[in-house]
């Protein structure tokens, strides 16, 4: 299968690319932007998250590129919620209604569905990943369909839907920009919003001249030019595919309306043009009443784009005779959600609305890029969501699952709970992650050095005068510290500190010995 | 005022002058301070990096240490730590009542109640902002994440400083940005500490001061840390120390490694 045309090709599971493109002679020559990831699940994928943002990391490139974009995302954000008085009423009003969400999530649910199906759509349940892609792939096979065109969408994403249907012969047409220039690379997203976020202008230039295949010979990097180009494309596929696949931001119980909110329009043409239309959405994606979206369209945009109303808002409600889509499916997506809702800590995850926010000011985001994270939900809702949608087959309590270092990933600075718009308290979940990790890994009987100097850290600092003692003897490698007072080199772990930075010697003498010495003399 | 001292765990040990000069500042502004010789530390390195369960006996350790003041045998407790303040008031309780322990975490609750990182006490408590200190040199000032976005300590911490005699205070580019430290981070994820603290020491650099100072040692260890490896040729000092200071009894500026004195 080519992607020369912009079809998408399967993606590469093997190291040798053989199967990546017609003629391709070898991986490197099918990744002329730097090596992209090709997992083979969309929740877990390579290295450890230390260990793939070591990689990372060493790209100056992808920094600037991630720098640059942050940097002007976070003041467009700063800019418009600055400007509304009640921001953070609403972000309460939002949080409380997902709350309400999750406590009554199986009322809802029957709610939705009964409503779907009067006004004429169908209702499909899956529990996983397999479940929903069969399901997809079936009703476009009974369509006679050979590709589908997509809208931008985080849980097809995340069951690896595109790859699914192009095993069974089915074409999936990204067709929100930066997910196209993504699919156009073989190549990963990297933010919930901005999937193509770690590429700059030339790059992408560079992609669609050598992947397109309609892209205009003289196209240039300026960013109008690329669009046009992309528009042309995709207006072709627009016009002639019979089913689409959507995601969907909001599905709304008490009317069995779902939502769509986009900023190019492509997902309008999704939406409407073809004849079938097929949207998966996670259970978590409720919301109770229509007049709920006031709140959630006031936060989502503010806090995603930066911008203070959506430019593209669908909404639809099963079929309307003679106008879009004559035939919708609905399918509903477990795949560890109800395992997440299960823990009372964690379960505010699912409160997440997918703005992205917290992508945008996470300082290790900034630095690492969304591919060390190696899920389709980076960042630090990722942190949080992954392990936890993951926890059947490991994930948070697995020692020797990669997921289980993500909620390590962050140094708790607390931005991302700053700038939630449904103020899901994220350094908290962390926390509460790691303490399940640990807790996990207690019943096995292998020699942990962190257990155990945890441990004995425990014993000196639960009492005063084994910790003054312990203070003391530390006064001993003062030192150590030579004319400088510091140490530049330590042994492991402690040399990973001390690659880049010193470490100062201990004082000649601690507080508690000042403080008694100074009652002494008082005497 | 009678107030107990929770001098943190690290400045006991390793930066001594911090609690040192909460003391002098405190009683220089008339108040009694006491150091209960139980205290060691509050639990949140162990909170922090998971382990809930070696936490418990620190926490209890601090809250039975500290539990006079909620009988008004104190009438504050004063932290010069951010983020241990911020654990003390936010997980501390958390941390009990996961392990079953509710009066333990009721008792952390009254304790916490009372419990003030230093420029919450001076500026909210004692209603003070010019505390009549005297720092004749460049300083540029870094808010910890602890307790800019845990405590909302805002401005107060510059409003002391600003308030110094002779100080030259000069921002700090990208100030609210997360040095890198965040605990066993610096381990656990030393590569990306590493690239964060890059861009901080980057930024104190640029403001050419004598002197960072943060209501963190923890964070001016980490920053610190970075700047000697670099000779940048700029110290590290606790807004308490800046804030003892006077002309008749000057804190000195620390003493640094410089690219001249490194060979």
């Amino acid at each position: 299968m080519s992607t020369f045309l912009g079809l998408p090709g399967l993606r590469r599971r093997s190291a040798d690319g053989g199967a990546a493109s017609d003629g391709a002679p070898a991986a490197s020559a099918a990744e002329p932007w730097g090596p992209v990831p090709h997992p083979d699940e969309p929740l877990r994928w390579g290295e450890s998250f230390p260990a793939a943002a070591k990689h990372t990391l060493k790209n100056d490139q992808l920094r600037k590129n991630l720098g640059h974009a942050t940097a002007t995302i976070r003041a467009k954000r700063a800019a418009v919620v600055g400007e509304v008085p009640d921001w953070e009423a609403l972000r309460d009003a939002g949080s409380a209604l997902k709350e309400r969400v999750m406590a009554e999530l199986p009322e809802l649910l029957a709610q939705l569905e009964e409503n779907v199906t009067a006004r004429g759509g169908v209702v499909h349940w899956a529990r996983d990943a397999a479940e929903a892609n069969r399901i997809v792939t079936e009703i476009a096979q009974a369509k006679g369909a050979d590709e589908v065109v997509k809208v931008k969408s985080m849980a097809t994403q995340e069951i690896g839907l595109n790859e699914h249907l192009a095993d069974e012969g089915i074409a999936a047409i990204e067709t929100d920009l930066a997910e196209l220039i993504v699919q156009l690379a073989d190549d990963m997203p990297s933010h919930i919003l901005v999937p193509a976020i770690h590429r700059n202008r030339a790059e992408i230039r560079d992609i669609f001249l050598a992947r397109m295949g309609d892209a205009p010979p003289d196209l240039s990097d300026v960013p109008r030019e690329l669009a046009m180009a992309a528009r042309a494309h995709l207006r072709r596929k627009f016009l002639s595919a019979k089913v689409a696949v959507s995601g969907a931001n909001f599905g709304v119980a008490d009317t069995g309306t779902l939502a769509v909110v986009e900023s190019e329009g492509n997902g309008r043409m999704c939406l409407t043009l073809p004849e079938t239309l097929v949207t998966v959405m996670g259970i978590e994606k409720l919301i109770p009443t229509y007049t709920d979206l006031e709140v959630f369209l006031q936060l989502l945009p503010r806090s995603s784009t930066g911008e203070r109303m959506n430019p593209y808002t669908s909404l639809w409600t099963g079929v309307t005779p003679g106008d879009g889509p004559q035939e919708f499916h609905l399918v509903l997506l477990d795949n560890g959600r109800t395992d997440v809702l299960a823990d009372e800590v964690g379960r505010a995850a699912l409160h997440c609305i997918r703005c992205s926010a917290c992508l945008n000011v996470c300082p290790v985001y900034e630095r690492v890029g969304g591919h060390a994270y190696g899920s389709v939900y980076p960042g630090p809702i990722g942190a949080i969501l992954t392990p936890q949608l993951t926890a059947a087959s490991g994930g948070v309590s697995g020692a020797d699952d990669v997921n289980a270092s993500l909620p390590y990933a962050s140094t708790l600075c607390g931005a991302c709970y700053d700038v939630c718009p449904v103020k899901i308290d994220i350094p908290s979940i962390l926390v509460d992650l790691r303490a399940r990790e640990v807790d996990a890994d207690r019943g096995k009987h292998k020699v942990d050095p962190w257990r155990a100097a945890m441990k004995a850290a425990s014993w000196v600092m639960s009492d005063g005068g084994r910790f003054g003692l312990a203070g003391r003897a530390a006064t001993l490698g003062h030192r150590l510290g030579g004319r400088d007072g510091v140490i530049s080199k330590a042994p492991p772990p402690v040399s990973a500190w001390t690659r880049e930075r010193d470490l100062p010697a201990p004082p000649d003498e601690t507080f508690r010995q000042w403080w008694a010495s100074r009652e002494e003399d008082e005497r | 005022m009678r107030i107990a001292l929770a001098a943190t765990c690290i400045a006991d040990t390793m930066f001594p002058g911090a609690p040192r000069a909460t003391v002098r500042l405190l009683e220089r502004l008339g108040h009694d301070v006491v150091f209960p010789r139980a205290q060691a530390c509050c639990g949140q390195m162990h909170v922090n990096t998971g382990y809930f369960d070696e936490a418990v006996p620190v926490v209890r350790n601090h809250v039975e240490t500290f539990a006079p003041v909620a009988d008004g045998e104190w009438d504050a407790v004063v932290v010069p730590s951010g983020s241990c303040t911020g654990s003390i008031r936010h997980q501390q309780a958390m941390v009990c009542r996961r392990a079953g322990l509710d009066d333990l975490a009721t008792t952390a609750e009254a304790v916490s109640a009372k419990t003030y990182e230093l420029s919450e006490l001076l500026v909210d408590v004692l209603d003070v902002t010019d505390v009549g200190a005297w720092f004749p040199h460049r300083v540029t000032y870094h808010p910890t994440c602890h307790s800019l976005r845990m405590l909302r300590v805002g401005d107060k911490p510059l409003q002391l400083l600003r308030a110094v005699a002779d100080i030259d205070l000069v921002e700090l580019p990208g100030a609210e940005s997360c040095c890198g430290f965040g605990g066993t981070f610096a381990l656990k994820n030393a590569d990306t500490s590493g690239a964060m603290l890059a861009d901080k020491t980057a930024n104190v650099r640029a403001t050419e001061a004598s002197v960072l100072t943060a209501g963190d040692y923890s964070c001016l260890m980490h920053i610190g840390g970075g700047l000697s490896r670099q000779r940048a040729g700029v110290g590290t000092l606790h807004l308490a120390e800046i804030l003892a200071s006077t002309r008749e009894s000057p804190t000195p500026l620390p003493h640094v490694r410089t690219a001249e004195v490194a060979r």
